[in-house]
Formats: C-alpha cells, sequence, structure tokens
C-alpha cells in the first residue's frame, strides 16, 4: 500500500518535530540561548557561544536523536519480526552485553566513563553476544531457539554486570558504573557520535531492507515464506541489525530504556498497522522522545543531575498507560 | 493423461526424526482441477503440501511446469505457487485490502510501491472472495468465515497458477464451507491448479475434481472421488464405516460408526 496522505503528513509533521527539538536542545541549558544566536554559533565563530552549542550541546543533541531513532527503528523492527507488540530491542541481549563489556572496561580497564574506551568495549560487547547468539542459534534459526539463547545471553550479561559491582576495586568505581547504567548524554563528545554513527546507520539501513519482510510476516512464517521472504535469513539480519545499533548505543549513552517499546506503539495505528510503514515513523518518534527526555534533564533544577534513562521511562510510561487503555479493545483482539 | 500436470510431486519423500512423514508420495496438479488432499490426522498431508509449496526441503522432486521448483529463485516461486496455511494467522489489526495487497509482494520492488496492475489484482481478489464490503475494516473485527474469505482473496491476489490451501474450511460453520468449497472450484474452473487439505468427506465427495487419499506418509489412492472414496478404502484409511447415498445433488458419505 502506498502512505495514504493524512500518514505522509503526520510522518513530516514528525520530522518537523525532531528539527523543533534539536533545536530547542541546542538552546536549552544552563544559559539560555536564543535560536538566532545558536544559528551563528553554530556555523561561524561566536567564542564562549560557539564552543558551548559545538562542543558541549551538539554532541549530545545527535546522539540524542540517533539514539533515539535507533531505539525506535529496533524496537520497530523487532515487533514486526516477532508479531509481537511486546517485543523490545534489549530481548535478545545485546545491549546488555554491551552494558557489561562497558562496565568491565569501566572496573578494571583504568577508564573513567567518558573515556571513548568504554563505547570501544561496549560495541565489541555486543558483537560478541550476536556472534555468540548466531553460533547458538544454528543455520536454521528457529524463532524459540533464538529467543532462548537471547534470554540466556541477557541474563549472563546482567549476572557480570552484577559480579563486577561485587568486586569494582573501590565503591567509587562501582557508583559511576552504577550510575553509568542508567543512561546519560550529559558531557559527551564528538568522538561519541563519530564511534557511534557507523554501526547505527548500518543498522539503520539492514532493518530498512528488512521491511517488506516485516510486512509479509503479519501472515505469520509460512506464509511470508511463500510470499517470498527469506524468513531464516531475515531473523539472522534483523537480530545482527539491532544489536549492532542498539549495542552502539547502548556503549556511548548506557541503558535507555523503554523508547524501544514504546516509540513503535504510539504511531502504529496511524499507519493501519503495517509493520513496514510504522518503522520509519516509529524512529522518527524515539528521536523525538529521547531529544525531550535530554532537555528535560536540563531543565529540572536540581544539583545531580537526573539520568536519562530515568526520564524517559517517567515520560514513556503515562503515554503508554494513556496509549493502552485508549487501545484496549483492538490490543485485547490483536493477539488472539 | 493429456494435459500436462502444473505442478508435479514425483516420490516425494520428507523424513523428520528418522521417520519418513512424507513416503515416496507422488501427486499431479493439473490446471483448471480442484484436488482435495484427504486422510486421517498425522497422515503427512500438511507436510507434502509444504513440500510442493516449497517450503520444506524433501526428497524426490516438485517439478513446475516441468521446471523443478528447487532451481527457481523465492520471488519466481512466489510468483507461481500460492500457499494458504492451516488456521489464517493475521498477527497485526491491519485492514482488509492492505491484507488481500500483501499477496503482490512478490510482484513489488523493494519499496513494495503498488501499481495499477497491483490494484486492478487486488480488487479482482476481493471481488471473488466477496470480501468488498469490510475492505476498509480492521481484520480483528471480522468473523471467522470472514476471516477463511480475506486470507483466500490474500492468495488469489498473488494470481499465480497454482494454489496449495491447507484447511481452509476448518472451524467454519456449514454455510461459510460451502461458501469456501465453491470458491475454491470456482478458482480452479478459471484455469488454477488447485489442491486443498480438507477433513469433511462430503465436501470431499461432493466437489474434488480428483482426490489424493494419504495414509501413514503413503498416497492410498488418486482419483476421481467415486473412485477413490469407496467405503472399503475408507474403511482401511480412516478406520470407520460410511453409507453412501445418492442425493440430486451426488453422493454423499455419512460416517456411521469407528471401527
Amino acid at each position: 500500500m502506498t502512505a495514504s496522505a493524512p500518514s505522509r503528513l503526520l510522518t513530516l509533521m514528525l520530522a518537523a518535530l525532531v528539527v523543533a527539538l534539536m533545536a530547542a536542545s541546542l538552546m536549552t541549558g544552563p544559559a539560555q540561548f536564543p535560536f538566532g544566536s545558536v544559528w551563528k554559533a553554530l556555523v561561524s565563530d561566536q567564542g564562549v557561544e560557539t564552543i558551548i552549542v559545538r562542543d558541549i550541546r551538539l554532541p549530545r543533541t545527535l546522539l540524542a536523536m540517533s539514539i533515539g531513532a535507533t531505539f525506535g527503528l529496533a524496537g520497530a523492527s523487532l515487533q514486526g519480526l516477532l508479531r509481537n507488540p511486546l517485543a523490545e530491542p534489549s530481548l535478545f541481549g545485546a545491549p546488555q552485553a554491551a552494558a557489561a563489556a562497558a562496565s568491565a572496561i569501566m572496573a578494571f580497564g583504568f577508564a573513567n566513563a567518558l573515556s571513548i574506551a568504554v563505547p570501544l568495549g561496549g560495541i565489541a560487547g555486543a558483537l560478541l553476544s550476536v556472534g555468540a547468539l548466531v553460533a547458538i542459534a544454528g543455520r536454521r534459526a528457529s524463532l524459540t531457539v533464538t529467543l532462548l539463547a537471547g534470554l540466556a545471553l541477557a541474563s549472563l550479561a546482567g549476572a557480570a554486570i552484577a559480579l563486577i559491582l561485587n568486586l569494582a576495586p573501590n565503591p567509587f568505581i562501582a557508583l559511576e558504573i552504577a550510575f553509568w547504567l542508567l543512561g546519560s548524554l550529559q558531557d559527551r563528545s564528538m568522538a561519541h557520535v563519530w564511534l557511534a554513527a557507523p554501526f547505527m546507520i548500518a543498522s539503520w539501513l539492514i532493518l530498512a531492507l528488512n521491511a517488506g519482510a516485516f510486512r509479509a510476516l503479519a501472515l505469520g512464517e509460512d506464509a511470508a515464506a511463500s510470499l517470498g521472504v527469506n524468513v531464516e535469513r531475515t531473523r539472522i539480519l534483523v537480530v545482527i541489525g539491532v544489536a549492532l545499533g542498539v549495542g552502539a548505543a547502548v556503549s556511548v549513552a548506557g541503558a535507555i530504556s523503554f523508547v524501544g517499546l514504546v516509540a513503535p506503539h504510539l504511531v502504529r495505528r496511524f499507519y493501519g498497522s503495517d509493520p513496514a510503514r510504522t518503522m520509519l515513523p516509529a524512529a522518527l518518534a524515539g528521536a523525538a522522545l529521547l531529544i525531550a527526555a535530554d532537555i528535560a534533564v536540563r531543565l529540572v533544577p536540581v544539583a545531580v543531575e537526573i539520568k536519562i534513562g530515568v526520564v524517559t521511562a517517567l515520560i514513556g510510561v503515562p503515554f503508554f498507560l494513556a496509549m493502552i487503555f485508549r487501545e484496549r479493545r483492538v490490543l485485547e483482539d490483536s493477539t488472539t | 493423461m493429456s494435459v500436462t500436470p502444473r505442478l508435479e510431486g514425483q516420490s516425494v519423500t520428507v523424513m523428520r526424526s528418522r521417520r519418513n512423514i512424507v513416503d515416496d508420495a507422488s501427486i499431479a496438479l493439473t490446471p483448471g482441477e480442484l484436488t482435495i488432499l484427504a486422510g486421517p490426522n498425522g497422515a503427512g498431508k500438511t507436510t507434502l503440501a509444504r513440500a510442493l509449496a516449497g517450503l520444506i526441503d524433501c526428497k524426490g522432486a516438485v517439478m513446475f511446469d516441468g521446471k523443478p521448483l528447487a532451481a527457481m529463485s523465492l520471488r519466481e516461486r512466489a510468483r507461481a505457487l500460492a500457499y494458504l496455511p492451516q488456521g489464517h494467522e493475521f498477527h497485526w489489526p491491519m485492514r482488509v485490502d492492505a491484507i488481500v495487497a500483501l499477496g503482490r509482494e512478490p510482484h513489488s520492488d523493494p519499496f513494495s510501491r503498488r501499481t495499477d496492475a497491483d490494484r486492478a489484482a487486488v480488487t479482482r481478489a476481493m471481488a471473488a472472495a466477496s470480501v468488498e464490503p469490510f475492505a476498509d475494516r480492521l481484520i480483528t473485527t471480522l468473523s471467522g468465515g470472514e476471516r477463511a474469505r480475506v486470507a483466500i482473496a490474500r492468495a488469489l491476489a498473488t494470481e499465480s497458477s497454482v494454489l496449495i490451501a491447507d484447511e481452509p474450511t476448518a472451524a467454519l460453520d456449514e454455510r461459510h464451507r460451502l461458501i469456501v468449497m465453491e470458491l475454491l472450484q470456482t478458482i480452479a474452473r478459471q484455469g488454477a491448479a488447485v489442491i486443498a487439505i480438507i477433513h469433511d468427506l462430503t465436501l470431499a465427495m461432493r466437489y474434488a475434481d480428483k482426490v489424493v487419499l494419504m495414509n501413514e506418509g503413503k498416497v492410498a489412492a488418486t482419483g476421481p472421488p467415486q473412485q477413490a472414496l469407496t467405503p472399503e478404502r475408507i474403511a482401511s484409511v480412516f478406520g470407520i464405516s460410511v453409507n453412501r447415498i445418492e442425493t440430486p445433488d451426488g453422493s454423499l458419505l455419512i460416517p456411521s460408526r469407528a471401527l
């Protein structure tokens, strides 16, 4: 189905919202700048203002946008692959593995939470976990085996994080890891952006190329296969695509929950529940949600920074509950 | 036989857990014919249907228009054969017209843009299955019989020359079972080779051009329903005795008791 006019308009509005929020994110902080001076500071050298906008606010804005989009897209893809509205990016263990590897580097690698070694290790952890998952699930990669293997790897990574906190050489490091795990975009640099971007863009491409398969999978795996979808290959590609993107995201920003689960739900019904057409809007909604959360973090006047992972859940959950309440009838029917 | 088969299974054998679920089964589907695949539970009907659809590997060969199915690309195969699995699964509350349009996926480009030909095929398929009245409704709001017709419309939208339907009448009321059987017969009359797994022997007797009777993985009989479904063979394959009654609408098989 080609997109109908109202849904295309909604996609454009979501895109405009993301752009507006990005501008707001560059304007917001301890020093409030009007839009005009942000623009000037961005394109020309305005001294301190340029340093603040380009070096402090631009990286976190770009990261919020790309990480939110990655989570939204990963959530929409996994929900499409598994035909289950409860699927979320942490299902196959990649973000947990990334978090475990990053924590290990912080605890024993003598690198602090903002060092570039942390995301590098996180990405390596995510890749390792997806390699293990594909190896365990085998060439046939049946859904149940893949899900169980993912669950096992996620539990193992969770246990590894607990062990690392347990064995941390001193309490300050344990606290630093615990805070890092809550998720934050504060003080990230363009180096973090350049490090994570290739993985996230690769993930977007892999997932987008499988959109048609998600649509056919709405009829079940046999029907999808009869419509020309290579179901097994799709499954492996999606697991890899999600691990690349979400692993990179978690590696630079810590664990950010809920965006991947909630973003597809916020937009789905406006796109006729078509799993393929939901993907781009879910990415935009995820980006908007995370940028908004990152702005909110900076607006709350408290001494200790509130972590963005906390805020996404705080903002996301009421939205989500309202949506569930409104859509109760359709949701009840859809699982039968 | 003078007519060449459109889809032919030659000595198809499928092994699972060191047991032949389908054992040396040969079957030929001819354009214009409705073939009914019948047999007790566990006879290997669904496995044979999936092998014919190219969804599982098998020993022996499946030939489409004289070419091995295994040599065709996934998309070529998807355009050639429409497969309707058991149970009519719909996982998202999508609109009926969007679901029927899924049948066009094998014809679409990577961006799933629909052409005028696609739209025309969807309209024809919806008309054939009489689902236009609920084109803009969500699938979740339809009854079981209506969903079955939507599932068939989706398979028809592909406009393939073979339709393989696994228990399309399961869980339908009497009226919808007749509607679905008449629809399958019409599809065959318009030139497609149609095979349907049907449990109801009365429906098989009434609508089949050819019956393939399976038992324990093997083809027990192939032929016109009057020859394939004799009371003696039904007794040996299904373990039931039946009464055959001649009516103005043809022969009726009435199961009387389990043997």
